[in-house]
Parts: structure tokens; sequence; C-alpha cells
């Protein structure tokens, strides 16, 4: 049993297609046909075109869009068969855009993310408050907990999203366009800080990503989508080539080596 | 980023300070219009008496009569009654108009918003009306039920009824979009504020008692009416005050929502029909009192935040004082519908309220 566990992978979906409704009975169809498997404690970032699915997909391992045909699987079980809180305890999710509600400082933005573990009828447990804290300081958002959510930066309101999807102490952490918004020495904190969570706590990581560097430094293995289905899987010295990104983005790249032998890609508009 | 991962600091529990000072003040501003709002009226009664009166006939306190037999009827057949009633209907309007201007996302969003006042007013006019325009219904007319009249009975199942109704036009592939739930509720009710105006065009005679129950009074206040509404009201209190956290949580839209574990639609529909229950119910022994859900939510939301925790009991105190005090203020003033009085002096206050702060900020969401 322990170890039928220990090889079951956290989440998969199988044969996963998906499209949105369009007025006259009609769909856009985004995810054809998806396999993807993501082991307990590990740590992926899915890269695409615009419009390739990538949100799709997490919304798709998020539960919150039901899939046309296939299956997304969490723990062992079918998501359809999960109860939204018992999954929101366990999965996380980072998204692209949210609005945040006036007049809330961060700290209370932040216990938001409690919710779905919230015992206490009229207040927060120990346990709640300590989650909080430590979401605040992992996002590096400890200084902003008694500011107000509407007079922060985009960078910051960024890190406050990552500390309340922090305080869900989930398994499994999904990140739409985390860096979005950030300096790069905030992106490179943020990333370092998931990464650190990753080791330490066996959190599992789903990013998606634009900048392929950035994926290619951050994350071990690179999932590349393209015309709704799994292009590419693989580390990023494997996936990430030339030909792949001139196939998929159809943008020719040069490549250049870094000091530790990794491969860099680059445009040349001159070129 | 990297030395505070070491040694976590715990963020200092959130007293309720400044929140429950503003519950506790609530409280007493209650109890003090209660007090007045009793005491006060065309047989003066004191206000020692007036408290040893309530306490004997509310606590069931022992305490010797020292005062006339007229004046304990006064207060307990005619002014509690009434006073009750202003608490009940202000509290429940003040409560309803918080849950939908959360639940809508929206700032001018108020109890009566997707449909429970033109239904209401529809089947209170109806009630009415039914024995005028039929002869033959009118000897079924005085038929009491349960203690009350078709009027209150109507106006409740039409309010009731014409949420449920907005609320499944708009339902579409098991979603209720917070756009179309609004549109439709404007649609429905331009319908219903049709077949109103139409019954008002054919009333003859009946047109004034018509326009009152429109403007809202408390005049028609009697232990039945009460004995109906308190217990729905109660209800309608307790299960949305135990909704906090979802609706703090819901604020953050309806994806985000999902994410942290609430089942959106079936929280949707929970909050819409408990804060329609309540409104009801108000509705039933009131009329369509107005501005009092619309504008105590605001004000509280700038004087103890956005966090519903504080902001359900509070609105219910303060909606329930409000609407006391100006029901007060109409009865001194020559019996003039109370929506008059609360519309003439809240409506500036908010004005001079949202002049003077600049950090007033009555949007919902950034």
């Amino acid at each position: 049993m322990t170890v039928a566990v220990a090889v079951e992978p956290l989440a998969c979906t199988r044969g996963v297609a998906f499209g949105y409704p369009l007025p006259g009975g009609r769909r856009r169809e985004v995810l054809t046909s998806v396999d993807l498997s993501l082991p307990r404690g590990s740590l992926l970032a899915i890269v695409g075109t615009n419009g390739s699915g990538k949100t799709t997909l997490l919304r798709l391992l998020a539960g919150v869009l039901t899939p046309d045909a296939g299956e997304v699987e969490f723990g062992g079980q079918p998501l359809a068969e999960w109860r939204r809180v018992d999954l929101a305890r366990r999965v996380a999710v980072l998204p692209q855009q949210l609005d945040l509600p006036v007049g809330f400082r961060v700290a209370e933005l932040v216990e938001m993310g409690r919710a779905p573990h919230a015992r206490s009828l009229f207040g927060s447990t120990d346990a709640d408050e300590q989650a909080v804290a430590r979401a605040l300081s992992d996002a590096d958002a400890l200084d902003l907990a008694d500011r107000f959510a509407d007079e922060l930066s985009g960078g910051e309101r960024q890190r406050v999203l990552v500390a309340m999807a922090l305080a869900q102490e989930p398994e499994l952490l999904l990140m739409d366009e985390p860096t979005l918004h950030l300096d790069l020495a905030h992106q490179v904190a943020l990333l370092s800080a998931i990464r650190r969570l990753q080791a330490q706590r066996g959190l599992t990581v789903v990013a998606v990503l634009h900048d392929l560097n950035l994926a290619a430094a951050f994350a071990p293995r690179i999932v590349v989508l393209h015309h709704g289905a799994v292009a590419a899987d693989g580390p990023p010295q494997e996936v990430l080539t030339p030909q792949l990104v001139q196939e998929v983005f159809g943008v020719a790249v040069l490549e250049a080596r870094t000091g530790t032998g990794n491969r860099h890609l680059a445009v040349d508009f001159d070129g | 980023m990297r030395a505070a991962a070491a040694a976590a600091p715990i963020i200092a529990r959130r007293p309720l300070g400044r929140g429950g000072l503003a519950l506790g003040i609530g409280a007493m501003l209650l109890v003090a219009a209660l007090m007045a709002a009793v005491a006060a009226g065309s047989v003066g009664v004191g206000i020692g008496e007036t408290a040893a009166i309530l306490g004997r006939r509310l606590l069931g306190l022992p305490i010797p009569r020292t005062w006339p037999l007229s004046a304990e009827t006064i207060i307990v057949e005619l002014r509690l009654p009434r006073v009750l009633t202003a608490m009940l209907v202000g509290g429940g309007l003040a409560m309803a108009g918080t849950v939908f201007q959360a639940l809508l996302r929206n700032p001018m969003a108020d109890p009566y918003i997707i449909g429970t006042a033109a239904g209401a007013s529809l089947g209170a006019i109806t009630g009415l009306l039914a024995p005028i325009l039929l002869p033959a219904l009118a000897i079924g007319a005085g038929t009491v039920w349960l203690g009350l009249g078709a009027v209150q009975v109507l106006a409740f199942a039409g309010g009731l009824g014409t949420v449920l109704l907005v609320y499944s036009i708009a339902r579409q592939g098991g979603q209720v979009p917070v756009v179309t739930l609004l549109l439709t509720g404007y649609a429905v009710s331009s319908i219903l504020a049709a077949g109103v105006a139409l019954l008002m065009f054919l009333s003859g005679r009946a047109l004034g008692a018509i326009f009152g129950w429109l403007m809202g009074s408390l005049a028609g206040a009697t232990w039945p009416g009460l004995a109906f509404s308190a217990p729905i009201l109660a209800v309608s209190f307790g299960l949305l005050l135990l909704r906090w956290r979802r609706l703090n949580v819901l604020l953050l839209g309806d994806t985000a929502a999902a994410h942290l574990g609430i089942d959106v639609e079936r929280e949707k529909l929970t909050l819409t029909v408990l804060a329609t229950l309540g409104t009801s119910a108000a509705v039933a022994i009131s009329g369509t009192i107005g501005f009092v859900g619309l504008v105590v939510p605001h004000v509280l939301r700038l004087a103890v935040g956005p966090d519903h925790r504080l902001l359900l009991p509070a609105s219910v105190l303060y909606g329930a004082a409000l609407l006391t005090l100006a029901d007060l203020g109409a009865r001194l003033a020559g019996g003039i519908p109370v929506g008059i009085v609360t519309a003439l002096i809240g409506a500036p206050f908010f004005l001079w309220l949202l002049r003077r702060s600049r950090a007033v900020r009555p949007v919902i969401t950034a």
C-alpha cells in the first residue's frame, strides 16, 4: 500500500480535451488530448504560445473546469469525486489576475487563504495565524502586512497573491505567470522561494511561464503546449531547442551557452 | 525572503478593537433608541416607568406595578409592536443590503435590487385592491390567516417568488453570472412595475393606501405581523452571520472563491435566498422602505471596514437603531411616512460623509 502511494503521481491528466462554448452550440477547442503526470514534489514549467491552452490546463487541474473528454485525477481519485473544500485544502492557484477587494489589509487578505481550513466559527486559530505569517514571509510580503490592498504596486500585489496561495498550505501549487509585474530581483526571489518550498516541504509546483530562459533556469522539467496537446515534455536542455522554438513559436532564435554550459536562447532583431 | 524563513514572526491576532467598540456603541444606541421611541408620543410615559414596564413585560422581571394600566396598555399594545417592527425591519434591510452589495459586487445594490420590491409591491397592491375591484372577493378579504391579512402574505410571497423567478431565468448552464442576474432583475422588475402602475391607475379611492404602502410605513405594525416576520428574520440573521467568511471570500470573485473551496453557485443561491427571505419578511410588515438597505452598509464599511465578520452584526444593530429613530421622527412629525424621514436625514448625512473623507471608497473591488 505504502509503495503504491509513493509511486502514484499526485495528479495526472489522461486524454483531457476541453473547448469553450461558442454561440450557436459550437465549441472553440483549446485542448485536444493532454496526458500529463505530476509526481509528488516535482517542479514543472509549462510554456507555449498565447492561446495554446496553458491557463485552461491549470484550471482543469484546479477543478474549476470539467474536461469534455478524458480524466483529471488528484490523489488517485477523479477530480469530480472531490468536494471543493477538500480540494482547496490541497491545491492552491495563483491566478493570472485577481481583483482585490477594497479596504482590506494585506494580512486580512492572506488570511482569506485559510478559508478552506477554517475551524473557528468567528475567528482564527493559532495554526491559521502561523500559516499566514509563514506565507507572508515566504512570499517576501511581510513588510506589506499592514498595507491596504488598493495601495499596492503591481509587483507588491503579485507578492500578496502568492502569499494568499501559500497560506492555503497546499500540496500542489498551480501558478499562472507568477512573475508577471515583477522586476528581475523579485522574479528571482519569488522563484527561488518556490524552489525552496519544493525542496524543503515537498510542494508540487506547476508554473506557466512565458520567459523561456527563466523557465529553463527555474524548472527541471518543461512541458510545451502546442495545438492543444503536449508537443514536448522533458528537461529544458533537451526540450527548449532553437528548432522547437522555431516550430512552436515561429521565431528564429540564436543559441548561446552560459558559463555552466546551459543553453540560452536569444532573439537577434538585427540578424 | 532569505532570513524570514528561519523565524517567521507571528502576526499579532487582530483584536476586535475598533470593531468591537463599534458593535458596543451600536448595541447601546439601539437600546437608547428603543427606550426613547417607546417612551415618546402623544401620551408621555416617563423613561423610568417605560424601563420598568419593558422589564416586566419583555424580560419577565418581578417589578411591582406603580403606573396606570393605561400607560402599560399604550406601551405594550401600541408602541412596542411598532418599535420592535422598526428594529427588525431596519436590521433586516441593512443586513440584506450588505449581503447583496457583496454578492453582486455592486455598490448600488440594495435589498430590493433583483426584484423583491417590485414583486412585494404587486403582491401587496393586489391584496389591497382585490376586495375593491372584485367585490365577490370582499367576503373573503377580511379573512385573517395566522393573524395576517392578505396584503402581508401576498407581499411576502411576491417578493420571495419574484427573486426565485429572476434567479431561474438568469441561470444559464448551471451558472448565474452577476451581470445577468442584475439585468434580469431589472427587466422582471420593470414588467411587475408596469402591473403596479396599471393597478394604481385602476385603483380609484384606494390610491392613497397603495401610495402609503409603497412609501413604507410602520403605522400598521401589530403583534401578529411581528410573530410572522420575526422568526423568518431571525433565521435570516443567524444563518447570514455565520457566512461572513464566505462573503469575504466571494469578494475575490467567483473563480478565486472556487479555488478557496467555495461551491460558488450553491453559495450564491443560498445567500440570495437567505437575504431575500429577510427582505420579504421585512417588506411584508412595513412596505418598501428605501435608503436604509443601501446606505447603512456603506456608512459602516467606512466606519468598521469591509470585513463581514463585523460588518454583518454592525449592519443589524445600526440599521435597527436608525429605522427606530427615523420612525420616532416620523411619528413626532405628525405621522409622515418613515421613508421620507430616512431619505431626508440619511441622504444629506451620506453626502457629507462622501465629501468629507478623501479616503471614502464606495466601490467594492479595486
